[in-house]
């Protein structure tokens, strides 16, 4: 058992015995190999459930929303700009959420690592430092686990929780990657082929709308997809349903996703999501300078209004 | 039974023969993902997948689907409806647990009341299993009523040996194709040895899901806490519902543009918070408890009283694609171990 899994059992052991929260909500080993899953402990004898590995990957945050009761989280970097962002919006109170703020290293990305092995079936898998080593029927393979990660861990610029009640494991190194390097060569493609490209990856959506449900600031009572009277959208797969979704989401994310990669690890598809996500936020990053999740106090562009703002997106086009 | 071989070298010349009378959908990689799509080439399919993460169940039951068109000129409006595929098309290459799903979705679409769409589709459609001689850690069709080599809803069944497969007829469908294009018999000696293969690949699944007594059990459990436990995690997306090969619930929706428009149905899922709003505005199922809770029970215990059997093939996928690995096996296994619930 690693030390951080060690530490996360023994706060989760002392908050429930202090009767400090009613609920511990964490991750435990995952029923497949490359998973842990979300994990509920409300008994002191179940907090010997939870873990800590590289494949803790959902975002914690989708579950505190509109809690009653007090609630302690197992917290990355990310699942603490969510929690962030969700007291900003009133979700929870900062006093019922203990947050055992966890520095990360990135989530393995389950797919890449399949894709590596193709069509072998992955069994097992042992993490030692930064090896993955798996083992299959007949082969057994060991890969660096800092090729595999998420994409959004690659470009993550928050792998420390940025607040916390209680802090397991060491501070990390935060990396000082360009997290919109990507984004930006997007910008300079030529308007048919963004369109293009955004056209094809919508056509692989199913709406299952696991994204949506995945994303820990999409908590709105009623999605205006889930809405038939008025029906604002057609409930099809057709093209421009499919893109009226994505794009609908991606504005009502706007200064909020915390870009934490939940959406795209959620989608069985593989569409990319999160590309207009991330275009949103840098910029609200740049116009606004707001960054999502990183600040209790500073206050959500969409929450504010500036009589002096140049509005230039009314005025020039 | 009648049997025969097949070099799987001699595949693809199979199936361009096919190509000249059939439309074939096969297994084939797409964005690096294996699917189900038309072939235009015999050479086209692959042979040596576990299986697509997306099952086969859209090429006789799709996503969306026109049923019919309208436009309301006059007081009776003039309904335009689709013209059936006349063309014979063939299913290549898919598991015996997605061949077995048609059998589930026939006694929902063609049961006392007929899907017309559905049942000619299904009535054009030939399928060409491959028995699985690896089954994967998440495959449970033995604790379903299914296996490995489950003969159910194919009309062909191949068993790789090797070079080789051994094909088993197991429809008078199978027998029509055969005879067609005259193929020897496999002789003893290989179904000795298809035996075999077939013990070997049975041994190797993992433990069953315990199904015996579980109907039972899930009836008594409605109102139990146990509900509440065991969704604690879901997401309420509708994942698991679409990635089902047996999971049949649709939606019927009028897209109109002006005077005119289409009768379209969709997939729906169990899961999705519309799906059993009232126009009252009740909500029956109000959250993702009932919602996951009503999932189960239509498989386990509803198709049971229904039609008599499971509504689920043990094929694994929404253990594979659930995004919080919300496992369903797992949520049997304590279900059927509850003490609480008598």
């Amino acid at each position: 058992m690693n030390e951080v899994t060690k530490k996360i059992r023994e706060v989760a052991l002392k908050l429930l015995q202090k009767k400090k929260v009613d609920l511990v909500i964490g991750f435990e080993k995952g029923t497949l190999p490359l998973r842990a899953t979300p994990c509920f402990v409300r008994r002191e004898e179940e907090a010997d459930r939870l873990v800590w590995n590289s494949f803790c990957e959902n975002n914690l945050a989708k579950y505190i929303i509109r809690r009653p009761e007090r609630v302690a989280i197992m917290a990355k970097g990310c699942d603490v700009r969510a929690a962030v962002e969700l007291i900003k919006e009133n979700q929870i109170s900062r006093e019922q959420l203990v947050i055992i703020g966890i520095p990360c290293q990135g989530m393995v990305d389950r797919r890449l690592v399949k894709a590596e092995l193709q069509e072998r079936e992955i069994l097992e898998v042992v993490e030692k430092d930064n090896e993955l080593i798996l083992k299959g029927g007949d082969f057994k393979e060991t890969l660096d686990r800092n090729t595999f990660l998420y994409h959004s861990c690659k470009t993550c610029t928050h792998r420390n929780p940025v607040i916390y009640d209680v802090l397991v494991g060491d501070v990390v190194e935060e990396s000082n990657v360009d997290p919109y390097e990507d984004v930006k060569q997007f910008e300079d493609q030529l308007p048919e082929e963004r369109w293009e490209y955004f056209s094809k990856e919508f056509t692989r959506c199913i709406r299952c709308y696991a994204c949506r449900n995945a994303c820990p600031l999409c908590y709105c009572q009623e999605c205006f997809v889930d809405s038939s009277s008025p029906p604002w959208i057609g409930k099809t797969t057709n093209e421009s349903d499919t893109a009226i979704f994505h794009l609908m989401r991606a504005f009502h994310l706007a200064g909020r996703c915390v870009e934490c990669g939940a959406c795209e690890r959620a989608c069985p598809v593989g569409v990319d999501i999160r590309k207009l996500h991330r275009k949103l936020a840098r910029d609200v990053k740049e116009r606004f300078g707001y960054e999502s999740g990183v600040s209790l106090e500073q206050v959500t562009p969409l929450a504010t209004f500036k009589p002096d703002d140049p509005e230039e997106f009314i005025l020039n086009p | 039974m009648k049997t025969t071989t097949i070099k799987k070298k001699d595949i693809a010349g199979f199936l361009d023969n096919i190509l000249t009378e059939y439309k074939v959908f096969a297994p084939v990689t797409r964005d690096e993902r294996v699917v189900f799509e038309e072939i235009g080439a015999g050479s086209e399919a692959i042979l040596d997948y576990q299986n697509t993460p997306m099952p086969p169940k859209g090429i006789l039951f799709p996503q969306t689907e026109r049923l019919f068109s309208y436009r309301s000129t006059k007081e009776i409006p003039d309904i335009v409806v689709p013209s059936f595929e006349e063309k014979q098309q063939l299913i290549f290459g898919i598991r015996p647990c997605d061949a077995r799903s048609f059998t589930i979705l026939d006694t929902v679409f063609d049961g006392d009341v007929k899907d017309p769409y559905y049942v000619n589709r299904r009535a054009n459609t030939v399928m060409i299993s491959i028995g699985c001689t690896k089954p994967q850690a998440t495959c449970f069709c033995t604790s379903v009523g299914g296996g490995p080599f489950s003969e159910e809803g194919s009309d062909l069944l191949m068993i790789d040996c090797g070079d080789e497969y051994v094909v088993k007829v197991a429809s008078d469908k199978g027998t029509r194709l055969l005879e067609k294009r005259g193929f020897e018999d496999a002789g003893k000696d290989k179904l000795a040895f298809v035996e075999e293969v077939i013990k070997k690949a049975e041994a190797s699944m993992g433990p069953e899901v315990e199904t015996d007594g579980l109907k039972e059990k899930l009836d008594k459990s409605f109102n139990d806490p146990i509900w509440m436990q065991v969704t604690d995690k879901c997401l309420g997306c509708g994942l698991c519902t679409y990635f089902c090969p047996t999971c049949h619930c649709f939606d019927i929706v009028d897209e109109t543009v002006g005077s005119a428009g289409e009768r379209i149905r969709i997939w729906d899922s169990c899961m999705f918070p519309l799906f059993a709003l009232q126009a009252s505005g009740l909500n029956p199922r109000p959250t993702v408890k009932e919602r996951f809770r009503q999932r189960i029970m239509h498989k386990f215990s509803y198709m049971m009283d229904d039609y008599g059997k499971i509504g689920c093939v043990g094929c694994g996928r929404c253990v594979t694609e659930c995004p919080v690995n919300l496992d369903i096996r797992q949520v049997l296994d304590k279900i059927s171990r509850s003490e609480d619930i008598k």
